[in-house]
């Protein structure tokens, strides 16, 4: 790690992964006090390390310069980290509170599980992203892989782009909002009349993302609730 | 001419078909009607090769035996002495297996913990997440790491004892968890982030890994969120012991789990819950073997479940083995599931104390397996958390006497040099020895 502040003076704290190992730089962020003033920090030469700043619980910025593996910000809970770069599976995965800002594409199951905190990111995410999320917000500029949304419980995601197979699939209570083309709609996945709450939720969440598009371009999906009690006749479904 | 009489005429009694049974015959009609595969709680009730088949041949004169009552005879168990800065320190190897909250009451998660602490062993989460009454009452919490995920949160994580990544269930392996609607409560739906009164269905694959690849980047990363100090688990149902564990060795795991096809679950479809899956006593010596091979085996500690019942049970899966057992549905009917204190109840659910397996329809008239409010009040959790310590207590002494027969003065020295088979089918298994022979199918001549 390189010059690591005292904590009565507020700057910028260079990480280097280069001299310092992953598990220095994160038992460090999670030792963080709320009432810290080294908020800001900038991790330099992450080179595709997997774990990097997860769990982290108080509202510090991290900006990672580089590329990033699997689990990049996983749990995090307050931070905000700002990858330049691509990342790996499960970015954000877990989260609870909360940014995650990929500024490049994230490979699979983007946001993960999450219950809270909003994930932006800038490019294309790939499959199943927004997996079993649970109260997460997430955008994606680009487009998003195939299963993306499956079993999503809740929370809202806004795909800028088009969407792969099986949107939605096994959907339970999260919102879906896509601009571009849709390849097919998964299981108990249907389309939504938009309502005013909606348009609320859309337009807050594209004003937090820097998107300037208009929430009359985007179509609403969600569960059609057929799924949610065993039947014989859905059986096909299953 | 016959001048019998018709009705002196011997006539051939009814007889049942050996295939179509009248159990198949049952579950024929049912299906015809319902449209639906039968689901049900617990384990297989199939027979199957077990630990009942193996003997201790105990000492005599080339085994020098320990004094029943004098001689100490350890039975401590240290769990994730492999990576953890932490590990886990058992009085007892026998330890509670995972079970939600939502397949079970508040109140008999909390006789659990209450039983487990008094002993000095641990108790395990399930898919649903972690109450603050069951981090109260239990010494030693296991939080479970499941693909749903439900409950999963960074606080609770780091209030764990250790993780366990759960991959499958004894039950079901393949499958994932099952909780229909009257038991998704306002206080179950809610842990969950579910809609109340719906049939869950949990995922039966991690959203976020794939492969044993990936569950050694997951596992790095549950180490770096709880600072290397709490020892990893990982859980697979028992299908293939070999390969499943060796990758789970590889993957970085502190301990392994290893849950038989007898192991019980909250609900899941029948046709799974007998046909899927190897019993355990087929499954201990392919994992053993395992850690043999990869030089891990009392490095990585093996926990072996699915059927135990006694001590002898606890004593032969470590003789196999093992480090350590877990015990669920044994567990549960120590708290009282199943009392013959409630045949009139079980009557009139189609069944009778012994045979109840509706556990997913939440009508438990024991108040374990349900979220119905009155019937849950009918446990009370300091009773029966005092009778499953009881229960704890006797697997514990009746292994001990069994090791000391045998002239260990650690339930971890015994060996598989200590059994014998009674039948063909458990000695291929278990390899060990026809019971007056030298003789292991498979392994010798």
């Amino acid at each position: 790690m390189s010059a690591v502040l005292p904590k009565n003076m507020e700057s910028t704290v260079n990480f280097d992964l280069a001299a310092a190992s992953l598990r220095e730089l994160n038992a460090t962020l999670q030792s963080l006090s709320p009432d810290t003033n080294q908020t800001a920090w900038t991790i330099l030469n992450p080179r595709g390390e997997h774990a990097l700043a997860v769990g982290i619980t108080v509202p510090v910025s991290v900006t990672i310069n580089g590329h990033a593996g699997y689990y990049c910000a996983g749990m995090n809970d307050g931070a905000a980290v700002t990858i330049n770069g691509n990342v790996g599976t499960g970015v954000a995965e877990n989260m609870m509170s909360g940014l995650v800002h990929v500024k490049g594409d994230a490979s699979q199951s983007a946001g993960a599980t999450a219950h809270g905190g909003l994930l932006i990111i800038d490019g294309n995410a790939s499959a199943r992203c927004g997996i079993s999320m649970k109260g997460i917000d997430i955008v994606v500029k680009g487009n998003v892989g195939h299963m993306s949304a499956f079993m999503a419980q809740s929370g809202n995601f806004v795909i800028c782009g088009d969407a792969g197979d099986a949107l939605g699939d096994s959907l339970y209570e999260a919102r879906i909002f896509v601009k571009g083309k849709v390849a097919s709609l998964g299981a108990d996945c249907e389309k939504k009349e938009m309502t005013e709450e909606d348009k609320t939720i859309l337009a807050n969440l594209l004003q937090k993302a820097g998107i300037e598009d208009s929430v009359e371009s985007f179509t609403r999906y969600g569960s059609a609730r057929t799924l949610y009690h065993f039947h014989v006749d859905n059986v096909g479904a299953y | 001419m016959n001048e019998t009489p018709i009705s002196h005429i011997p006539r051939t009694l009814p007889r049942f078909s050996a295939t179509f049974d009248p159990h198949s015959i049952a579950e024929i009609q049912r299906a015809a009607a319902t449209g639906i595969y039968d689901i049900r709680g617990g384990g297989t009730k199939r027979k199957l090769p077990h630990f009942d088949d193996l003997l201790f041949v105990g000492a005599s004169i080339s085994r020098y035996p320990l004094e029943g009552y004098r001689e100490k005879c350890g039975t401590d168990v240290v769990l994730g002495t492999r990576f953890a800065k932490k590990p886990i320190h058992l009085k007892t190897p026998v330890t509670i297996a995972g079970m939600s909250f939502g397949a079970l009451s508040g109140n008999a998660k909390e006789a659990l913990g209450r039983g487990a602490s008094a002993v000095g062993t641990s108790t395990t989460t399930g898919d649903g997440g972690m109450t603050p009454e069951e981090r109260g009452h239990s010494q030693t919490l296991v939080y479970q790491y499941l693909p749903s995920r439900y409950g999963m949160n960074l606080t609770d994580l780091r209030k764990a004892d250790a993780i366990e990544v759960v991959v499958g269930q004894g039950a079901k392996p393949g499958g994932g968890g099952m909780l229909l609607g009257q038991k998704i409560s306002p206080r179950v739906a809610q842990m969950r982030n579910l809609p109340e009164g719906i049939d869950q269905r949990s995922a039966c694959r991690h959203p976020d890994w794939t492969g044993p690849d990936d569950l050694e980047i997951k596992i790095l990363e549950l180490r770096e969120l709880t600072n290397w100090e709490k020892p990893i688990y990982v859980k697979v149902g028992a299908s293939r012991p070999y390969y499943d564990i060796a990758l789970a060795i590889k993957a970085g795991a502190d301990v392994v789990v290893l849950d038989g096809m007898q192991g019980g679950t909250a609900a899941t479809q029948e046709v799974f819950i007998e046909q899927v899956g190897i019993p355990i006593l087929a499954a201990i010596r392919p994992a053993v073997q395992a850690l043999q091979d990869l030089g891990m085996h009392r490095k990585v500690q093996l926990i072996v479940s699915g059927g135990i019942r006694t001590g002898a049970d606890v004593a032969k899966a470590i003789a196999l083995g093992a480090d350590a057992v877990a015990i669920g549905t044994a567990a549960l009917i120590s708290l009282g599931d199943n009392s013959p204190e409630f045949e009139d109840e079980y009557r009139k659910l189609g069944t009778t104390a012994g045979a109840y397996d509706d556990w997913h329809e939440g009508r438990d008239p024991a108040g374990i397996t349900t979220q119905d409010p009155a019937l849950a009040a009918r446990l009370d959790p300091v009773k029966a958390g005092r009778r499953l310590a009881n229960y704890l207590s006797v697997l514990t002494l009746e292994a001990q006497t069994i090791a000391r027969a045998c002239g260990k003065s650690h339930l971890h020295n015994l060996e598989p040099e200590d059994l014998v088979a009674l039948t063909l089918e458990a000695s291929a298994m278990a390899q060990v020895p026809l019971a007056g022979t030298n003789w292991i199918p498979g392994k010798t001549f």
